[in-house]
């Protein structure tokens, strides 16, 4: 399995693969809103903390597609689901990849991004902890989407549109605890509840992936 | 044979044109839906009928 | 004579064939006089005025938009344990009705609201939850056109029903805490207050009864349409192969 999760992320580091893009959208992202909204600083500062996890979120949402097209193509995903490993197991590497690739980059880089939009000096700790329990959640479950579209010629625009409804749950929270670090009150509940999401996505979704997959692949 | 709907009477009949139009839209695409599929069927059954 | 057996294609249309014209005349009758006593018998109220008289929509549009997609669920989990292919397609009729419940929530909601918040909008807990219902529905369909292979269809919108109404139930309550962390706003106990009143609440009854009626009707049309259409696509691939 580890063999198969440094492949995948040997593949995304290549040129053209994909690796820069997440973080170069979030910038994207990022410099826009101000154009959008107006550079007032305190406008600013109380959406900041919302706006970097919608940039995430979105960041995430571009790269899911590969994260089994190229493997159907070529026909290893087919050879994947004979292996010995379980297919569940496949299904979790590959998240693993797209976070280390796509979720993993976007959270360390977010101060950065936090200092344009005039995040406020408390929000940075919480921020990135808020992405960092959030982000697994968001590569688990854009992997679901990933596994149901993957037979799809053109399945980008369908696959955002099944995936983003179920981002919702962690984006209220994930936001929430960026929000409320950011004003200095008090985040256990809803960093708990972010967590919680998070662990259950991570175990529980893999199965329904693998079934898409197998479904999928017939 | 209209109540006196008050001030609220746009805002209560368009609330009701908004559904009846929904319900009828509804109800008119499943009926045509149905009648259109129920021809292709009859004529599809009917063509390899003929053609044994 | 257990209710599997109606889960033969076969026998679903018999059944349905006969059931089908006393659903229409039932459902019609309900709704008919549920909506004509709520408009044209009953008061205005104290606070909404006439505006009340929205709840006879409204009410039952929202409750059958949630019902449609639990419907959807019980199928969907039908199809992936037991492969009755009746009750695959009986969820794929059922979206589009729950689509245009949810529409009609929303639509009536937000006219409803104008005039009692001053907007069209609000994220209020309720509203915000009908519109994400919205887009698991939209997500739904969207997967069942999609797909070519009925099969596969069926057992990828399956899973997506299953993972969506999980993920549904969590939205819900993140949505209301989502809202809690912000000012109150307008307070949306409509519904809530209006059927303590026996004077709205019977035919309000009613009217859900029509609804109810209405889905029923629907979907047992809507299923027979989508078993004739399968049968098609499958005589087509013979008579391509032939």
């Amino acid at each position: 399995m580890i063999a198969l999760l440094v492949r995948d992320l040997k593949l995304a580091i290549r040129a053209g693969g994909g690796f820069g893009l997440g973080l170069a959208f979030f910038l994207i992202v990022t410099v826009l809103v101000p154009f959008g909204v107006g550079p007032e600083g305190g406008t600013l500062a109380r959406i900041a903390p919302g706006i970097l996890w919608v940039g995430a979120l979105l960041a995430c949402l571009l790269s899911l597609d590969r994260i089994f097209a190229l493997d159907y193509e070529d026909g290893s995903l087919d050879l994947l689901a004979t292996a010995p490993i379980p297919l569940e197991g496949v299904v979790t590497m590959k998240a693993a990849a797209h976070w280390l690739t796509t979720g993993l980059p976007l959270t360390l880089a977010a101060p950065v991004f936090g200092v344009l939009l005039n995040l406020p000096e408390g929000g940075f700790g919480w921020l990135m902890l808020s992405l960092a329990l959030g982000t697994p959640a968001l590569s688990v479950i854009g992997t679901f989407g990933a596994a149901l579209t993957v037979g799809l010629k053109r399945g980008g625009l369908l696959m955002s549109l099944l995936v983003l409804p179920l981002y919702v749950p962690t984006l209220i929270f994930g936001a929430e605890v960026s929000r409320r670090g950011a004003e200095g009150m008090a985040t256990e509940t809803p960093l708990m509840l972010l967590a919680g999401i998070t662990a259950a996505a991570v175990a529980l979704l893999p199965f329904a992936s693998a079934a898409a997959i197998r479904v999928n692949l017939r | 044979m209209m109540p006196d709907l008050g001030k609220y009477e746009t805002t209560v009949l368009s609330a009701y044109g908004v559904t009846i139009l929904l319900l009828v839209a509804l109800v008119g695409l499943s009926l045509w839906r149905a009648r259109k599929v129920r021809r292709a069927l009859a004529a599809q059954e009917e063509r390899m009928a003929r053609n044994g | 004579m257990s209710i599997w057996e109606y889960a033969n294609p076969k026998k679903f249309m018999e059944t349905s064939g006969w059931l089908l014209p006393w659903a229409t005349i039932l459902s019609a009758a309900a709704l008919v006089v549920g909506l004509v006593w709520g408009f044209f018998f009953t008061p205005d109220d104290y606070k909404q005025g006439s505006t009340v008289k929205i709840i006879y929509i409204h009410v039952p549009a929202a409750m059958m938009a949630i019902n449609i997609w639990v419907m959807m669920l019980a199928a969907s989990l039908i199809w992936l344990i037991r492969r009755h292919h009746v009750s695959a397609l009986a969820a794929k009729a059922a979206a589009p009705i729950g689509v245009t419940m949810t529409l009609i929530a929303l639509f009536t909601g937000a006219i409803w609201g104008q005039p009692m918040w001053g907007t069209w909008w609000a994220w209020d807990p309720r509203l915000t939850s009908f519109l994400i219902l919205f887009l698991f529905y939209l997500g739904y369909i969207a997967l069942w056109e999609a797909i070519d292979n009925p099969d596969t269809a069926a057992d990828l919108t399956g899973v997506l029903c299953l993972v969506g109404s999980v993920f549904a139930v969590l939205s819900r309550y993140a949505v209301n805490f989502w809202n809690q962390g912000l000012h109150q706003g307008a307070s949306l106990s409509l519904d809530k207050e209006e059927n303590v009143s026996d004077v709205y609440y019977f035919p309000l009854l009613l009217c859900i009864a029509g609804f109810i009626g209405l889905f029923l009707t629907l979907v047992l049309l809507r299923t027979r349409t989508e078993i004739r259409a399968r049968r098609l696509k499958a005589l087509e691939a013979r008579e391509r192969m032939a």
